[in-house]
């Protein structure tokens, strides 16, 4: 992500304590994860020391302090979902990808995370890859749709 | 740009003028853009449409509306033709030519995209004849078909608005108030608290600076009904908020939404925009002297953000971790400010209380839970979607006559109310009518309103276990019989779903539950173990069977 970027949302917020939620979920939205030397800039920026922003980013899981693959895969575990049986889903796409829930693999390609709940029950059990989503899935056919994405 | 509208006549002459540019019978297709309907297509089918009419000449003859939720989710995407109101399911782009030349141009029903009932065979062309509708009364989402939630002309036309004109200009902020009271609306968020005391409560504190929020948080999983309405018909939800900053005195507020929707987030930053631009928000509003101001935040995707103290340190830009409440959060809230919180649908309920008053209101519904209410069905259930019921409807009604039952012929082993810390009923007390209290007697409360169908091959003690998982990973930490005791609760209903549950596993749940419950801050810790006891309540022997 270009540092230009960065620097605007920040500029935006600047010397605004209250701020700090919304400035790392704007750059994570640009950015899809914070790296390190964002957060150091983030600290400088809106005056809190660094700790504090470390404590925020950890602590909701939403925020990423790893990169993330080029693709985004989610696995709906909402209870709809699980009653319909996500779980299977979940395996087979751990199990495809090699590897678990806020991972991304070695190679950059897909990074895996899990949803409470998207609001598109009727669909379940889904999984969402880049904000598109599949509907009705059978661990067969979600190996079809992960196919797709190189 | 409007020029702000600065009178109750004026408002009434700009509607007047918005209807009489409409012409009732033009053709419009309604397209759903729900978050279920959304899922099925991309708005590959609005784009379909917008693409066909152009092509055959019809951009002038024909209007074109995403619209919010209709409900229906299970058969989306869902597609209204007005004026006849045809109503087709399921339908996808290849269908739309076919739809434009012979439904539009040529006013034939396709029959393969009208609703077939599966038992019957019997079919359906309108919204109102299909049973999913037919035993729902839609007070508060029904005009989300009609209704372009980018559109705050769709939303006067439909008469919105006029309730804000009617408290501003006929009531006093105390008659407000008095009316919310004697209608008992209850909040929707999960407590079912008495939105008119709680009103009145921030409204008596002490303060310079008062503020007003909406809780569109909605973290529970199973519920989708807030962002049906938030989404659908934003004005709505704005209209009753005004009114009751009106009422407590209050002239900031705030709106708390998720950050991970983000078609949900553009419509209420538009929606904000123009009640600025009409001047329904700002300064003098409607030319009354009042002022009101909004400002929109999002969560980061944390369940217990959702909790009032919680969501409300996320407001000051620190982590949402509940405080204790001896003190409400409608006395001291934001910045230690008098703050008075209410869910999506308690808002949504306020205009039409205003406009058709409280005695009508409270002819709605049971002796103590008054109106509709809003469920989110799922689960195992024919007709997934969002379901408008006066409370008072029996759970069965709800599971058969509108959800369809259950798929596959299978049977109904319970009902799961309230989500993560709700509780699961069996199938013998299906009869039990919606009600608050007796819901919550039964150990099911009905929490937000998801109600998630189970069948017979589901296992309770995994689905506990599921909800325990979820609260585990969501608890905040700061209270150690809550983040330590669902953990270890966890592990002995992994132990006990495994099969190698040991003597004294059910006891040591109940010890524990009952620590947590009464030493822990929010409500995430001290109901955690509800869905749990109420599954103990009446289905023991899944766990008993279990241990050796």
């Amino acid at each position: 992500m270009d540092d230009d970027k960065i620097d605007q949302i920040i500029n935006k917020h600047q010397g605004k304590t209250a701020s700090l939620v919304q400035v790392l979920l704007e750059i994570q939205s640009a950015n899809h994860w914070l790296p390190r030397d964002v957060l150091d800039k983030v600290s400088k920026s809106l005056n809190v020391p660094l700790s504090q922003v470390m404590q925020v980013a950890t602590f909701h899981k939403s925020f990423r302090l790893i990169p993330k693959g080029r693709h985004e895969v989610q696995v709906c575990t909402g209870s709809s979902c699980h009653v319909r049986g996500s779980t299977r889903i979940l395996d087979a796409v751990q199990g495809l990808t090699g590897i678990k829930p806020g991972e991304t693999d070695s190679d950059s390609r897909f990074s895996l995370e899990t949803g409470n709940c998207l609001g598109c029950c009727s669909l379940g059990p889904q999984i969402i890859v880049n904000g598109k989503h599949y509907g009705k899935m059978t661990p067969a056919k979600a190996e079809d749709v992960l196919k797709k994405y190189e | 740009m409007m020029p702000r509208i600065s009178s109750a006549a004026e408002l009434e002459k700009l509607r007047k003028r918005i209807l009489s540019k409409r012409d009732p019978d033009k053709l419009c297709v309604a397209i759903c853009a729900g978050t279920g309907c959304f899922g099925f297509s991309e708005n590959r089918v609005i784009s379909a449409f917008e693409e066909e009419v152009n092509k055959q000449g019809l951009k002038t003859k024909v209007d074109i509306k995403a619209t919010g939720c209709h409900g229906f989710c299970e058969k989306g995407p869902i597609v209204v033709i007005h004026p006849e109101e045809i109503c087709y399911m399921e339908v996808s782009p290849e269908d739309v030519p076919e739809i434009v030349s012979r439904t539009l141009l040529g006013k034939k029903v396709i029959d393969r995209l009208i609703y077939t009932d599966p038992v019957t065979g019997e079919k359906a062309t309108h919204q109102s004849e299909i049973p999913f509708y037919r035993k729902q009364m839609r007070l508060v989402i029904g005009h989300n078909t009609k209704i372009d939630p980018k559109s705050i002309d769709d939303y006067l036309a439909s008469g919105g608005y006029s309730a804000l004109s009617k408290a501003l200009f006929e009531m006093t902020p105390e008659q407000v108030l008095e009316e919310i009271k004697k209608a008992n609306l209850r909040g929707r968020g999960g407590g079912g608290f008495p939105a008119g005391l709680k009103w009145e409560t921030a409204r008596n504190a002490p303060a310079e600076e008062k503020y007003v929020i909406v809780n569109a948080h909605e973290g529970e999983p199973g519920a989708f009904m807030d962002r049906a309405i938030f989404m659908g018909n934003p004005h709505l939800v704005l209209e009753g908020l005004i009114i009751g900053a009106y009422a407590i005195g209050s002239h900031q507020g705030f709106i708390y939404t998720r950050h991970d929707t983000p078609q949900l987030k553009n419509i209420i930053d538009i929606a904000i925009a123009k009640s600025k631009e009409y001047g329904f928000l700002g300064e003098n509003i409607l030319g009354s002297g009042f002022n009101f101001n909004v400002e929109v935040h999002l969560d980061i995707g944390i369940f217990v953000s959702g909790e009032s103290s919680a969501l409300m340190k996320s407001i000051e830009g620190k982590n949402p971790e509940p405080r204790a409440k001896y003190i409400r959060t409608a006395v001291r809230g934001i910045w230690g400010r008098p703050s008075n919180l209410n869910n999506v649908e308690t808002w949504a309920n306020v205009p039409q209380i205003i406009n058709k008053g409280s005695e009508w209101y409270s002819r709605i519904g049971t002796e103590q839970s008054k109106g509709t209410k809003l469920i989110s069905l799922s689960g195992n259930i024919v007709h997934t979607g969002v379901v408008e019921v006066p409370f008072g409807t029996t759970l069965r009604e709800i599971v058969y006559d509108i959800g369809g039952g259950i798929p596959n012929g299978k049977k109904v082993k319970a009902v799961h109310l309230g989500g993560p810390m709700g509780g699961s009923i069996p199938e013998s007390l299906l009869d039990t009518p919606l009600d608050f209290d007796e819901l919550a007697k039964l150990g099911a409360p009905i929490g937000a309103g998801s109600l998630l169908v189970l069948d017979e091959d589901a296992k309770m003690v995994d689905v506990i276990r599921f909800f325990l998982n979820f609260l585990s990973d969501e608890s905040c930490g700061k209270c150690v019989p809550c983040r330590e005791g669902i953990k270890q609760m966890l592990k002995i209903l992994t132990r006990i779903g495994e099969g190698k549950g040991r003597a004294g596993d059910i006891e040591l749940l109940e010890e524990i539950s009952e620590v947590a419950g009464a030493a822990s801050l929010c409500a995430l810790g001290k109901t955690a173990s509800d869905p749990l006891l109420s599954t103990l309540r009446y289905f023991r022997n899944e766990y008993e069977a279990n241990i050796k």
